[in-house]
């Protein structure tokens, strides 16, 4: 059971001045059940790589294949992969549309062909998750503040229970709390549901923590793929791609120069602070 | 008086239905008392919904006190008169860069605004080159700002501010969706300006990092300001903060985690370098 994309190419506005291509020739294999966190500079084509992943949008050559299955053949139900793989989008203002926010998180789950009650249900459900309080359930969706609305947008893809959720820069806008709950959210999902779950994130410091499996794009190519120990180390290549290693990688690498033992494949401050308290013992 | 002043500045937003009964009244900013000396770099954090853009909407504004007031450059937000000049004196950036750009060429879009309030063609120019090149974008003058980088979109975007010449700049989550360089740029580009032209800066922001080098910071909750000081201040209070919904940078909460398993660093700080100073230290000292 997995995801595998196979020479995967994508070029926008074909044939005008403006052709660009997105996905430059991507083979990559997403198995059953990781945490897979994919990184790189604005435009990288992180939100374009992912669509195809649901199959929103359609490679220009190269093939998709979930489970086994390549969903380009003419009879494979599209829409069905869209609810089995979730994805909540980088804007959650264009997946907000109904008058209310109960209602638009029951839009899925009623799309699935679910009953009114179990989609009500389901959006009760998603909608505790992510920690709305109640008082909001029927207010419109427009008139929240930016975190709000990316809450709402997510548990709008949870109450479908995928399995596999993407999630496009889900913390972007949110407030620490906000960005700790629903990443340990996220997190929880995956180790009790065993959901596969794929982050993308401009916080290196989130993907560090949270991820076993980092994917780093440059300019519509993969150039990384590992652990965040292993990719972490590339950190003056990062930088020279419009990333960064996280701030405790950094003062790792400096104490070491200093000449202290320290562990310079720590990327969490868990990581950082074992390392640092065994060079005091 | 002070560049920015608020004095018990009170936002309802007020949900009214087809009969003109009032249904719900939220009350965003819940007076609030604030001073802005000219020349400062100030940041506001706060949780999700704690005010803080209605706050920037009436600096520019936008909103109308519905209790209190709000004296942007010595000029009363409520006084219809004075909107014009309010909106000149105050700048703003908002978080999505995508939303801000209009013309088709970089230059173009910078010199937008200042084309709009009149000011002579010469003079135009002028600004355009100055502001593009305070943000570090005079050498993309000629390209279009589709094809720019997200950092790249947002430093024009300034730019564009810049070029009216405001006094203030509010500044919305302007690095929420750019990648780690992108939001460096941002940052370098905006206290470039604080520092060398003394614009006045107003960051609203959720990165933590990003307020170690303000001169003073400002903590919303519920609409109210509930804590405030000098970052190191601020920063020292791990556990306040994250009542609050808030954090600290990260290497400020590993001094923290530090400290609580029993090694004597110091509270309140904020950068590699002090961590890595403290640490030597105290390294040196154990020998
Ligand atoms: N609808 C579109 N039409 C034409 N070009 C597009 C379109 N959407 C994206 N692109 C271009 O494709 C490339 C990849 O874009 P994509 O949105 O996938 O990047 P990203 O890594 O998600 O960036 P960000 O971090 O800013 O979200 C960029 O050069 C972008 O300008
Ligand atoms: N147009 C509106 N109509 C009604 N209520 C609104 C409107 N805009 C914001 N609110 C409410 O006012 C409060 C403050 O919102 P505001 O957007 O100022 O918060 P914020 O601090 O900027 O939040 P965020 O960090 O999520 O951007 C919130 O409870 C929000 O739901
Ligand atoms: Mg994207
Ligand atoms: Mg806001």
């Amino acid at each position: 059971m997995s995801i595998i994309l196979d020479k995967v190419n994508y070029v926008y506005s074909t044939g005008s001045a403006y052709e660009i291509q997105a996905l430059k020739n991507i083979n990559l294999q997403i198995e059953d059940g990781q945490f897979i966190g994919i990184i790189g500079h604005t435009g990288s084509g992180k939100s374009t790589l992912i669509q195809h992943m649901n199959g929103l949008m359609k490679a220009t050559s190269g093939g998709i294949y979930f489970n086994g299955r390549d969903i380009y053949e003419e009879d494979y139900d599209k829409k069905e992969l869209r609810t089995r793989v979730g994805l909540v989008f980088q804007y959650p203002e264009h997946q907000l549309f109904e008058t209310t926010i109960f209602d638009d998180v029951c839009f899925g789950p009623m799309n699935q062909g679910l009953s009114k009650d179990e989609a009500g249900l389901r959006a009760f459900e998603a909608l505790k998750m992510v920690g709305m309080p109640e008082s909001l359930y029927y207010q419109s969706p427009f008139e929240l503040s930016g975190g709000q609305k990316r809450r709402v947008a997510i548990a709008g893809v949870l109450a479908m229970k995928p399995e596999v959720l993407i999630l496009d820069e889900p913390t972007a806008g949110l407030d620490p709390k906000g960005r700790d709950e629903i990443l340990d959210l996220i997190a929880d999902m995956h180790k009790k549901k065993k959901m596969t779950v794929i982050l993308v994130s401009h916080s290196m410091e989130d993907v560090a923590k949270y991820v076993q499996r980092i994917i780093v794009m440059n300019s519509g190519e993969i150039i990384y793929d590992g652990t965040p120990g292993e990719v972490f180390r590339h950190y003056r290549e990062l930088e020279t791609i419009g990333l960064a290693a996280p701030q405790v990688t950094y003062l790792m690498h400096e104490l070491k120069e200093f000449g202290l033992d320290a562990d310079t494949d720590a990327t969490t401050i868990e990581e950082a602070k074992k390392s640092i308290l065994k060079m005091f013992r | 008086m002070n560049i920015i002043k608020a004095s018990k500045l009170v936002h309802e937003y007020i949900r009214r239905d087809e009969e003109g009964n009032v249904e719900s009244i939220q009350t965003a900013i819940d007076g609030v008392d604030l001073e802005v000396a000219a020349g400062d770099f100030i940041a506001v954090l706060g949780h999700n919904g704690s005010g803080k853009s209605t706050l920037a909407k009436h600096i520019n504004a936008l909103l109308e006190p519905s209790e209190g007031t709000l004296w942007v450059d010595g000029m009363d937000t409520s006084d219809p008169e004075r909107i014009y000049e309010i909106r000149r004196a105050a700048g703003m950036v908002f978080q999505n860069p995508d939303n801000q750009i209009i013309a088709s060429v970089v230059e173009e879009d910078v010199g937008f605004g200042p084309e709009n309030t009149g000011v002579p063609t010469e003079e135009i120019w002028k600004r355009v080159e100055d502001s593009l090149r305070s943000v570090g974008m005079l050498k993309y003058r000629h390209h279009s700002p589709n094809r720019l980088s997200g950092g790249q979109k947002q430093r024009v975007a300034i730019a564009g501010v810049m070029a009216m010449e405001p006094k203030c700049i509010v500044l919305d989550e302007p690095t929420a969706m750019l990648d780690p360089v992108g939001r460096k740029e941002v940052l370098c580009a905006v206290s470039e300006l604080n520092r060398k032209k003394g614009v006045t800066v107003i960051l609203i922001t959720h990165y933590m990092e990003e307020v170690v080098n303000a001169d003073y910071v400002y903590v919303m909750d519920q609409g109210k300001i509930v804590m405030q000081g000098k970052p190191r201040e601020v920063f020292s209070e791990v556990e306040t903060l994250k009542e609050h919904r808030l954090d600290v940078p990260q290497i400020t909460l590993l001094a923290h985690e530090l400290r609580k398993a029993g090694l004597p660093v110091s509270k309140g700080i904020l950068t590699r370098e002090e961590l890595e100073q403290e640490l030597m230290g105290l390294y040196g000292s154990k020998k």
